[in-house]
Formats: C-alpha cells, structure tokens, sequence
C-alpha cells in the first residue's frame, strides 16, 4: 500500500492529469460492468511494472499510458518485454511491482484473465489461435460478448442483432464468403483476420495485437494495415511489430522497448532519428 | 428444459447415426416383449430371458460410453475413472434392492442385511438410512456420482490438471474406491458386495416380466441420454465445451470460465453414469467393489475409441460389438480376449482415428466421390 501512495503522490506531481482514482474518488456502480472511464483520455496506464522471472527482469519499471482511440505500435529487439507487457495487461503474468489500471476505474492487477477479457481487453496473439474444427462463423459466435455462464449458453440462441453484427464483423474482416467453412481450412492471413473479427465481437476497447503480419504476403499485409486503421477512434489499439514497414505504413505514435523500459516514444520519424535507439538497432545488428 | 417433441426431431435431423440408433431402439422396445413374452418358447423367434438380460446390459454400457464420450469425445478429459460412477450408481441401487430383501435374508433380520448380522453389527450405519425409499435410492444413484465427480472435478479443473495427469488421477480415484469398498467396515458388504436382490417396488426381480421392465426402461433411457446429450453437444454452451478441447487457453482468453464448463459437463457425465449403472445391477443381480477396477474404466475408453469419438451414437455402436465380441471370446476362447481387446485398441489407434463411424463415413464419401 505504501509504495502505491508513493506512486500516486509523484503522479499528482505531474503535470499530465493521468491518474488512477485515489480513496476519496466517487465511483459509482461496478466498473467490471460499466467498462473502462477513460472520460481522462487515456485507456491504459502502465506504472513503474516489474516483472522479474528468476532474477532476469523481463519488464523494468516500465511506464508508458495509450490514449483511448490511439493506434499504438510497441517495436524493439528481442528480450525487450513486449510479450511480457502484453501479459500484464491481460493478468496472464503478475508482476513484482507496479499499477496498471485500465480507464480510471478498472485495476487489472486485480482481475483474472476472463474478467479481464470481459472488462473489454481483447488480445490477438501471435500464432493464429482460431477454433479450427469450428466454422468461421462459430468462431464468432464463440468470441461473442456476453454472458458467458454455462447455464445461460446451454438454452441462448443467437438473437438477430447478434447475428447482424456477426455478419458486419465478417464483412470487415472480409470473411463473408468463407462464413460456413471451418476455420482449420482457411490460410494464414485469413486466420489471422477471423482473429482479429474474433476481437472484434467482444466490443473490446482495448485490442492487443501481437505481430499481425507475421508470415504474411504483402497483399495481406496491405489489407492488415487498412483493417487495424479502420479501427483505430472506435478502439484503442496496441500493435506489437518487428516489421518496420508496416509500423511506418500505420503508426501515429510509436514506442520503442528496450531490456523492460521505454526507450523512446513518438512519430515513427523522431524515433527512428533517436540516438539511443540507433545504437540499440545498430548494436544488434553488428552482432547479427 | 425445453425439449418438445419437435425439439427432439430437431435434435436428430441433421443426424443420421443418431436417429438409426433411436430406430434400433424404438423397435427393439417394440420387438421385444413380444418375442420374449408372447411368442412361445418352441418357437425358432423366441427371445429367451438370457439374450434379454445380456441386451440389457449391453445398453447399460452403451449408456456409460456415451457419458464417457461426451467428456472424452467433445471436452478433451480422458476420464480413465467413469466405471467408479457407473460403479456408484449400481451401489446406490444396490442398498435399496438390499432393504427390500427384508426378512427374506438367511439371518431373516428385518433391518440389517445379511452382511451385517454377520459382521455382528447392531444397528443401520447412518448412511443406510433413506435406502429403504425407492426415491432416495433414485436420487442417490445421481447424486453420489454427481457430489463424487464434483469435488475431484473441482479440485483437479481449479488446478488446471489436464491431459494425461488428469487420466491417470482418474485411475487413482477409482482405484482408491476399490480398496475402500473392499474393506468390511465400510459398510457396503466388502469384497461381496451386495446380491441375492428378491425383488424391485414388489415386483420379483427373476420374472420375466420385471426383467423385460427394466429392459424396456433401459433402452428408453439409452435413447433418453442420448438426445440429452445430443442437445447438450449442439447448443451453444456444447460449442464452448468443444472450443476448450481444441484451445483451452484461447477459451479462456475469450473470456469463458473454462473450469466451470468442464466441471459442469463432467458432472453431468459422472451422474449418467450413475444412472446407468444403477440400470446395471437389477439385471445381473449383483454388485462388488471389482467393478471398480482400474481396468473397466479403460476398457470403456476402448469401446469408445472403437466406435469412434465424438459422436456419441458411435460410443454406443463400441460399446455394443465389443461386449457382443466380449460376451463371445470369453465364452470360446476365454484366455485370448484381454489380448483381442488390446490388439483391437492398438489396431483402431493407429487405422482408425475416427473409429467404425470415421470408417464408415470415408467409404460413404469415396463411394460418393
């Protein structure tokens, strides 16, 4: 408790008005229900989060705050904890130390992974997870928000708004001709895209989206970046790339990671000119 | 639950395995009182009590197969322990037919069975009491597979214990029951178990007509189960159910509460087992904690894997041909069957992923190709 108070004093220091609430704040109703307050303009905060796996700290200190509506790309080398940030955010990993709080009112480090799903964080992993001997459009139907208890699901049928936004989740991910085949047979982009419609069903404020373009050829890669766009103002959208092209080709604002805390953070240009991460790039690529 | 007659048709239309095997049912309910009780015995189309009996207890496994393929088959838990509900079940059962032998025991002791007044014991254990009460035994036949499935479930599923952890603490769980049944103390009858039943609500259970009762009951709660399951796997929470075997962690990422819908469909699973083992033991008119042996709950597996997972009409064809094939060898060749049993099961793993119905539905695609 002490090292939060510490925190929120240095916070109220600052001169941005991000913050999570303080006792005292009046909060009303259950925010796991409401969704995200990100009535501030930020959606994610990150603060001094350590993670620390047998003494190798995967994240440290990490701060970084993603505006509601922004699309974000998070690049850096190997190690840096991108992937160990992601599942922070998610509560797949607990860190050491550290708050993370999404909108104002919902503190993710104390919530388990499906409240956290439920609460409107939606993550795309890397390797495309679909329900393969399930159909494209059950797929959807499964990712679907809602109440998820066994015994409501036992007798639900899908109502006709249910499956009209199905049916919308399809056309933008551009699926709508594969709707009854099984997902097993689709290709890697394709998988890659019903994840993302899977994401997208859930109404998610916050999509996590690991290395999307991974493996893809450059039409699908074009069409990845028009999708993740269109997305963007209605989501916050977080990107994890290694692919330098197409951060430049959707980026606003980039951050680059660096051994578990933030090395630089701006356009794609001021970072690409920032000299420390010249020298990180560089150094890694001299030892290549 | 909402399951009209029309529900039912729905349920099966799309579902050819499925409604051959309510056909077969339905005639086989329709047929055979006839054969048995009316066609007299010199008559060549005589159904004898013995073939209705060894029927009836084929479909009390087929039942059981079809529990242990709606865990295995559709929610990816290799139970390697369902015999101990089935087994549970049939000691449910087997307490009430016990009360009802009343003064007809050998000790002609009005409260205690036999076993008892042998051990020297002076009064019922308390949890013998209520078995006196067709209903208790009734629900008791559900619910102490169902309270046994879900603590294990609970505490194995809590844990995340999955794959092939969880099949082997299954074998445990019913190997753990075996030796606690075995001992007198217990108060089930020990390695005797209970026999000698005389009859069932009044009627005597050596009649043909009773022995035809619980046969027609059994092939009707066989078809029963079967579109309950059938209605379970096709609903949306079914759909969930077979999400978390392909990619449990992406369920969960989904925002489902995985443990509870594993936990859920195997209790529900553990309590028709129940069921049908509490079918089981009025017709062969015994019970004894060697049902619980670590191998009867493989050897379900085994006619489920034959029959062809994930289907649930298939587990009932496993069950079915290889307890026809059981009933056989063991008949003719008793030493050969456990090794018959294995090679079929290494046969069917390697040629047959899909089982019989796998089998059949690629020679009828072939054949339309």
């Amino acid at each position: 408790m002490n090292v939060r108070r510490e925190l929120l004093q240095r916070l109220s220091g600052r001169s941005r008005s991000a913050r999570p609430p303080r006792t005292g704040d009046v909060l009303t109703g259950d925010p796991m229900q409401e969704g995200p307050d990100a009535s501030r303009g930020l959606i994610l905060y990150l603060e001094d989060i350590t993670v620390s796996f047998d003494g190798f700290r995967a994240l440290n200190a990490l701060t970084l705050y993603v505006e509601a509506g922004e699309l974000r790309c998070i690049i850096g080398p190997n190690g840096a904890g991108k992937t160990t940030m992601m599942d922070v955010i998610t509560g797949k990993t607990r860190p050491d130390a550290g708050s993370a709080w999404f909108g104002q009112t919902i503190d993710l480090l104390a919530h388990t992974e499906p409240e956290i799903a439920q609460a409107g964080i939606g993550r795309k992993f890397q390797k495309p997870t679909v329900f393969e001997r399930h159909t494209v459009f059950e797929n959807l139907e499964l990712a679907m928000a809602g109440d998820k208890t066994v015994w409501k699901w036992l007798v639900a049928k899908l109502t006709g708004e249910q499956r009209s936004q199905i049916d919308e989740t399809l056309e933008a991910i551009g699926l709508m001709a594969r709707r009854d085949d099984l997902a097993g047979v689709l290709s890697h982009g394709q998988k890659q895209w019903l994840e993302i419609g899977m994401l997208l069903v859930q109404n998610p404020q916050l999509l996590l989206v690991d290395e999307p373009v991974a493996g893809m050829t450059p039409q699908e890669t074009e069409r990845t970046a028009e999708l993740l766009l269109s997305l963007a103002g209605r989501h916050s959208v977080v990107v994890v790339e290694h692919d330098m092209a197409f951060v430049r080709s959707i980026a606003r604002k980039v951050t680059v990671l660096h051994e578990g805390s933030v090395l630089a953070e701006g356009t794609i240009d001021e970072v690409q000119a920032h000299p420390r991460v010249i020298e990180v790039y560089l150094g890694e690529s001299q030892h290549a | 639950m909402r399951m009209t007659g029309n529900g039912a048709a729905g349920l099966i239309r799309r579902d050819r395995g499925g409604s051959a095997l309510l056909a077969v049912l339905g005639l086989m309910v329709v047929l055979a009182p006839i054969l048995n009780l009316v066609v007299p015995e010199s008559s060549a189309l005589h159904l004898s009590g013995y073939t209705v009996t060894l029927l009836g207890k084929y479909m009390c496994y087929a039942i059981l197969a079809i529990a242990v393929d709606l865990v295995w088959g559709y929610c990816g838990i290799l139970s390697l322990g369902h015999a101990a509900f089935f087994t549970l079940g049939g000691y449910a059962i087997g307490m009430y037919l016990m009360r009802e032998i009343g003064t007809r025991g050998v000790y002609g002791d009005p409260v205690l069975p036999d076993f008892m007044v042998f051990l020297n014991w002076k009064e019922l254990p308390w949890f013998w009491h209520g078995f006196n009460h067709f209903g208790y035994a009734l629900l008791m036949m559900l619910v102490a597979p169902g309270v046994l499935a879900l603590v294990f479930g609970w505490l194995a599923f809590r844990s995340r214990v999955t794959g092939v952890y969880l099949s082997i603490i299954t074998q445990a769980l019913t190997y753990a029951l075996l030796l606690a049944f075995f001992r007198n103390d217990m108060g089930f009858g020990g390695n005797n178990g209970f026999t000698d039943f005389k009859d069932v609500l009044g009627f005597d259970l050596d009649a043909a007509s009773t022995r035809m009762v619980l046969f027609v009951l059994t092939a009707l709660v066989l078809g029963g189960s079967y579109l309950l399951c059938r209605f379970i796997v096709t609903s949306r929470a079914g759909r969930v159910v077979a999400a978390v075997r392909d990619a449990e962690n992406r369920a969960r990422f989904i925002g489902y509460k995985v443990e509870n819908y594993k936990l859920w469909i195997f209790v529900f699973s553990a309590m028709l087992a129940g069921l049908a083992g509490a079918l089981y033991v009025p017709q062969v008119g015994i019970i004894n904690p060697s049902e619980f042996q670590p191998a009867n709950s493989i050897e379900v597996v085994i006619w489920v894997a034959i029959g062809g997972r994930g289907t649930l009409y298939g587990a009932v064809i496993g069950a079915l041909l290889v307890n026809y094939a059981k009933t056989y060898f063991t008949g003719a060749l008793p030493s050969a069957w456990l090794y018959a049993l294995g090679a079929l099961f290494v046969l069917v793993t390697l040629f047959l992923p899909r089982g019989i119905v796998g089998l059949v539905n690629q020679v009828r695609h072939r054949a339309a190709a």
